[in-house]
């Protein structure tokens, strides 16, 4: 089967890789690039494990296909934090033990990280609403959402 | 004598329906190679299959722990889990 | 050693430090079955059933074998066949004949999404391709999904070598009814002679899945020599060596199982679906083979928890004490035998001391998937309608929902049903706790209501392996055979750093393979925590043992001379000499001057877990148009014995909560006519999210367990235990309207509210 080649700049680096025509994107992510950080729940956009930026919008990896990120500028778990220096949310995410297995994190991470990028003072309602398409079992979701309304106000310097 | 209490249908069909009885071992091997000599089959059942409570207290392949001299010992199926 | 003293005296116990584990988790380094990969491994795919019920006449694998790319097309006639044997291995009884035919379908497919054969192959296209080349001839065969249908006469029945055990005579025909169980105490009868009032429901509940957001996921590969190593995630990589080395007729030594991270099993990953499979396509193929399952695979051929009828019958004096308590259990097992009817039946009224009771429960076969085990198997199912009938007691009494469970609860030296007396437990505290709690009197608006309910859970120990060792700097590590699904790495440092006196940054844990720690039980039962941290304890108790013989060598006294205390090594008394402390690294230093390594691996089979129980208020609105019910405020109050790491002992709590609000509001298997689920996928299949829910308030009681060194008792299955009820009698109190089957979706509730009955 053919493949297209895609160019992409993702968490800052130039990348590039091969694509079948009905590859994801989460799976060039995790397969072609080897980021597997970017999980895979459902394949169905219905989980948010597979949670990306992607030219600032956030999407569910599994229901984009690669070739479609050709030229566009992608940003993954494994681009949260700079250098060993973690993003306010990682570190609230473990202060607040707001991760169980841990599965779901990184898609929660992105997702919340993606929500303070537009509302940087989110109430409950508006933080649950927005992780509202990100699945977790262990958690219940109570120390997930404190940790993301903590990490806003550390991150709003109150 | 230690009593054994037998309170489940599957352990009451080795038994003949007996539900309690005495048995003169002083550890839990013991016990179940007595009840199988006594009942043959319930042994092994008892050994593969239950946990024993031992004056209240639950324990599971536990041969060596000792039936003190007026307890109770309730044979119950083992608890696995989620 | 007991460490349970005074709470204040310790100093790492009960603090939340960050998990050791955290970082890997956030930045996502953590490496989980699906991230896992061996150079030139195969792409492994399933062919499943698309029938609920059918003979396999033939498969003929011959064109996907021709196909380029393709290195191994397996059906059950490459795996041996396995004879009927029970044993207990993982999550509860089992036969091997079963799960070998679960695994992969030999003479009949019992369910829609059974595997019936398996192929590798060099792409994931090409290995789709070939299973769409597999030709399978089926002769379709008559189904049956509901619980009582299938125990009908007349029913299509599933096997027809399976006879109800539990009944006499010896049935003579064969029956989908795999047991029937009957425990009993007193005279029930006489019991409800004596009883003033009669409360009695018929409840049904659907079948939920477990729903961790991980598929099962595994790598195998196995050498011409026959040593195989499996990587996979799964709650315990001893029970994967054990299922592959019987159901692949393999000696144990031959198998190696690293584990990989966990993303969630809530009982359903005690179990193989995948590995064997793997295992025998690498053989076939000479190539690693991974095998990784669609959330479709997930919900259509791995377990789900038992859908059932439960019917309850209580009877209470005027004063409120219950005389008499009688329940018939009706569970489903899925294609084979083992619904976790029996500890169904052991935790129905569990919380209470009841003179005379009577329980029956049938274990039953059907045409879905083999149920495996999920949260307090068995005990969410009974208490659901035991806890509703409770309830209506006091209604009918016009008394406290609380009151009645303290005039009744259990307490040290109450006699269960299934025989045993309870040790000291934390009922009455938890009872205490809820009732004195500002959730219970809050005021309620209009179409709210509020509801509690109560639930028990045995806890287990079993057996675990840790070894402690003191690296040369004097750090430590701590290897366990228990793979960390919520947080144990935290727990066991954290007990093995109080111990030594030293901060818990200072201790590693690690989860040790098959081949490189001792043999351990699967992670589940509430058990880690109490049995794996007991062997932590001891094996940690033994190095402290080796530190002061090393000190002793040092300043040439006695080991006898020599204390352990707040992390170093100091002279027992004046009498020892005037020697300055030496700490951990100081001794570490000269540990190869002083006899070599310092280290210990300790394997215990920890007894006498304590029983757990918690109490769950909740709150809900209903709204009359939609039928929609909503979680206004939720409380759940739980002895814990001793909370280790509070955070992820709440975290637990909150967790099986929300689980059990899933499963009373949303959750449920649906099938077609056809015996098809028909929402395989979670979309469909709604499990609460993060906008459904308010905050859970986890209170933890803690009466310490006697039999750990820090009073642990396990946490993780009572939770799931009160919700349904303590929804189902917050629905009741809000609309006057006794809901009777899960989930309480809002066409149903619609529905009660057009008709007035629910």
């Amino acid at each position: 089967m053919s493949k297209t080649h895609v160019t992409t700049t993702i968490n800052g680096e130039p990348a590039e890789f091969l694509a079948e025509a009905g590859l994801t994107l989460l799976d060039a992510l995790r397969d072609e690039v080897g980021l597997t950080g970017t999980k895979e729940g459902c394949g169905s956009g219905d989980c948010g494990a597979c949670s990306v930026i992607v030219d600032g919008r956030l999407v569910c990896s599994c229901l984009m296909l690669a070739v479609e990120a050709e030229g566009s500028t992608i940003e993954t778990i494994e681009g949260v934090a700079t250098g060993d220096t973690l993003h306010p949310l990682q570190r609230k995410f473990i202060e607040y033990a707001a991760l169980q297995c841990g599965f779901c994190t990184p898609g929660f991470l992105v997702a919340a990280k993606s929500l303070l990028e537009k509302n940087n003072n989110p109430t409950e309602t508006e933080v649950r609403f927005w992780l509202a398409g990100n699945l977790c079992r262990c958690t219940g979701y109570d120390k997930i959402v404190r940790a993301v309304m903590d990490a806003a106000a550390e991150m709003r310097g109150a | 004598m230690p009593k054994v209490v037998i309170s489940g249908s599957t352990c009451r069909a080795f038994t003949g329906g007996v539900s309690e009885l005495e048995v003169t071992a002083d550890t839990v091997g013991r016990m179940v190679r007595e009840l199988d000599q006594r009942f043959p089959g319930l042994g092994h059942h008892v050994a593969e299959f239950m946990a024993v409570a031992i004056d209240g207290v639950i324990f599971q392949d536990a041969y060596s722990e000792k039936l003190p001299e007026h307890a109770e010992i309730v044979l119950i199926p083992k608890i696995g889990a989620g | 050693m007991t460490y349970i003293g005074n709470k204040s005296d310790l100093r790492v116990v009960g603090t939340r430090p960050d998990r050791p584990d955290g970082v890997d988790k956030v930045t996502g380094r953590a490496i989980y079955g699906a991230d896992f990969r061996l150079a030139g491994q195969l792409v492994g795919r399933i062919l499943r059933s698309p029938h609920a019920h059918a003979k396999i006449i033939k498969i003929d694998t011959s064109k996907a074998r021709a196909l380029p790319g393709v290195k191994a097309v397996m059906t059950a006639q490459d795996m041996p066949n396995i004879t009927s044997e029970e044993s207990f291995v993982g999550e509860g009884p089992t036969n091997f004949r079963d799960q070998s035919l679960n695994v992969m379908a030999r003479d009949k497919v019992l369910y829609e999404g059974h595997a019936v054969a398996a192929v590798a192959a060099m792409s994931p296209s090409i290995a789709e391709a070939a299973l769409a080349l597999i030709e399978v001839t089926y002769e379709v065969l008559p189904h049956v999904i509901d619980v009582e249908e299938a125990m009908a006469p007349g029913a299509p029945i599933l096997d027809e070598t399976l006879f109800t055990a539990g009944v006499d005579p010896k049935p003579t025909t064969p029956s989908n009814i795999a047991k029937k169980i009957i425990l009993k105490s007193g005279d029930i009868d006489a019991g409800f002679a004596k009883a003033d009032i009669i409360a009695e429901g018929r409840y049904v509940t659907a079948a939920v899945h477990q729903a961790y957001i991980e598929p099962h996921a595994c790598v195998a590969t196995i050498g011409a020599d026959g040593q195989a190593t499996v990587y996979a995630s799964s709650q315990g990589h001893f029970m994967i060596r054990a299922f592959c080395a019987k159901l692949l007729g393999m000696e144990i030594s031959n198998i190696r199982v690293i584990p990989l991270e966990i993303g969630g099993g809530f009982g359903g990953k005690t179990i193989v679906y995948l590995e064997p499979v793997a295992l025998t396509l690498s053989k076939m193929a000479g190539k690693p083979v991974k095998l990784v399952m669609t959330r479709e695979e997930v919900f259509r051929a791995s377990g789900p928890t038992s859908g059932a009828v439960v019917e309850v019958k209580m009877g209470a004096m005027k004063d409120g004490t219950i005389v008499a308590a009688q329940a018939v259990l009706k569970y489903q097992a899925g294609a084979f035998p083992g619904s976790p009817v029996q500890p169904g039946l052991m935790c129905a009224f569990a919380m209470y001391d009841i003179p005379n009771v009577h329980l029956t429960g049938y274990d039953v076969i059907s045409n879905r998937a083999k149920v495996a085990a999920y949260r307090a198997p068995g005990a969410p199912i009974s208490s659901y309608a035991a806890e509703q009938v409770v309830d209506d007691l006091a209604r009918q009494l016009g008394m406290d929902a609380i009151t009645i469970r303290e005039k009744n609860a259990a307490k040290a030296g109450t006699k269960t049903v299934y025989g045993v007396t309870f040790p000291e437990i934390g009922y009455e505290a938890v009872l205490a706790a809820a009732k004195s709690h500002a959730h219970w009197k809050a005021p309620l608006g209009k179409n709210q209501g509020r509801g509690i309910a109560t639930g028990f859970w045995f806890n287990i120990g079993g057996e675990s392996s840790a070894s402690v060792f003191v690296n040369e700097d004097g750090s430590v590590s701590v290897v366990s055979g228990s793979p960390d699904i919520g947080g144990s790495r935290a727990s066991m440092a954290m007990m093995a750093a109080e111990v030594l006196g030293i901060p818990v940054a200072n201790v590693r844990p690690i989860i040790g393979d098959t081949a490189s720690i001792g043999f351990t039980n699967v992670t589940g039962g509430s058990r880690v925590t109490y049995a794996t941290g007991m062997a932590t304890v001891q094996a940690t108790e033994k190095v402290i043992e080796q530190l002061k013989q090393r000190a002793a060598m040092i300043w040439d006294i006695s080991p006898d001379a020599v204390d352990w205390k707040d992390g170093q090594a100091v002279p027992a008394g004046a009498n020892a000499g005037g020697f300055d402390p030496l700490s951990l690294a100081a001794i570490a230093a000269k540990a190869g001057k002083t006899g070599g390594p310092i280290g210990s691996e300790v394997s215990v089979n920890a007894q006498g877990a304590g029983p757990g129980f918690g109490a769950h208020i909740c709150d809900v609105e209903v709204d009359r148009e939609t039928g929609q019910t909503t979680i206004l405020r939720y409380t759940a109050i739980q002895d814990v014995g001793r909370a280790i790491h509070p955070s992820y002992v709440e975290g637990q709590i909150q967790g099986g909560a929300v689980q059990g609000i899933g499963w009373a509001l949303n959750e449920e298997y649906i099938y077609d006519a056809k015996g098809k689920m028909d929402n395989a996928g979670f979309l469909d299949y709604r499990v609460p999210v993060a906008s459904d829910l308010p905050m859970i308030e986890a209170v933890l009681v803690e009466v310490p367990n006697t039999r750990h060194p820090f009073g642990v008792r396990g946490v993780g299955e009572v939770p799931i235990v009160p919700p349904m009820a303590a929804i189902g009698n917050a629905v009741r109190d809000a609309i006057g309207i006794r809901m009777h089957s899960l989930p309480m979706s809002p066409p149903k509730v619609r529905k009660a509210l057009d008709s007035g009955q629910g």
